[in-house]
């Protein structure tokens, strides 16, 4: 325990290109991932709120996207204003914000838009709601 | 230690991603989706962004997902066959095709280039603290924050016609 600590704390002193060993690519592999599990399940499941569930899984793979590019700008700003690129670093953290606040708008409309369905339909199943299928 | 952190939470997330898909009964994906949320938030601190690790907890896996549970138990709908198996011919095209999109994605993602990163101290100025987003959200983006106000008046009204008992 106290030897993990040591460690820890020696971590403390390293410089940033030591420490921070998951780069950017891994942070795009694992948002590419929960994407594609995310549209896998809007693709395959029928329960309407499960997909509601997987379009917030999209969103946060977004958010991820965000706020890891953000910090990947903050971390060579120095070297993308060599190369004349003035970027605002905080731009991500921002939007991500606007995105939670979106999908939960999106969540109350479309959870009211299930109640109504469900007391009118007595289902949950996309398949079954086929009323502007003609 | 980083890269241990990195790949724990990586996989937990993922991991609770994929059981959302496999669970039959709708309350156990949406606790996935909690479990996806939080191991998310915690990826979220790693990328010194302190304050949308907090908002992520708070309004998605507090707020949010209390209203689809609260929904989901409101509903009290019937178990139902999990897939949508309309065309089984096109299973046989779909796994070439997904091994086509993540060879696609794999290639594209190796093209981005890592830039050397300098050594610098990261502690001063973190990409999201609560200081740094405030100030920037109600500077230069009071435009957008006030019509995400609006935004949200918006939906609380949707939300309550569409979810009233009609009463005619």
């Amino acid at each position: 325990m106290s030897s993990l600590l040591a460690f820890l704390l020696l971590q403390q002193d390293q410089p940033f290109i030591k420490r921070f060993e998951p780069t950017l690519v891994h942070f795009l592999m694992l948002s590419f991932l929960l994407f594609v599990v995310g549209v896998a399940g809007v693709l395959s499941r029928r329960n309407i709120i499960i997909i509601f569930m997987s379009i917030e899984l999209i969103l946060n793979a977004v958010n991820l996207n965000l706020v890891a590019f953000s910090r990947y700008f903050q971390i060579n700003q120095e070297v993308l204003r060599a190369k004349g690129l003035v970027i605002d670093s905080l731009m991500g953290p921002v939007f991500t914000i606007f995105i939670i606040v979106v999908a939960a708008a999106e969540a109350a409309v479309g959870l009211g838009i299930v109640i109504a369905m469900f007391r009118n339909r007595e289902t949950v199943a996309i398949d079954e709601i086929d009323m502007l299928k003609w | 230690m980083e890269k241990a952190l990195f790949i724990i939470f990586a996989v937990v997330s993922v991991a609770a991603a994929l059981n959302i898909l496999l669970q039959r009964n709708p309350l156990y994906s949406a606790l996935s989706l909690v479990g996806t949320l939080i191991a998310l938030s915690a990826l979220y601190v790693m990328l010194r962004a302190q304050f949308i690790a907090a908002i992520q907890i708070v309004v998605y896996a507090g707020a949010i997902m209390v209203l689809f549970v609260f929904v989901i138990m409101l509903l009290n709908a019937p178990k139902e066959a999990p897939y949508i198996e309309k065309h089984k011919a096109l299973r046989f095209l779909a796994i070439p095709f997904a091994g086509l999109l993540i060879a696609e994605a794999f290639y594209v993602i190796r093209l981005v280039k890592p830039i050397q990163m300098p050594a610098s101290d990261d502690s001063a100025q973190a990409v999201g603290t609560t200081l740094s987003v405030g100030t920037k959200l109600f500077t230069d983006y009071l435009l957008p924050f006030e019509v995400t106000s609006v935004l949200i008046l918006m939906a609380i009204v949707g939300a309550m016609v569409l979810a009233r008992r009609g009463e005619d």
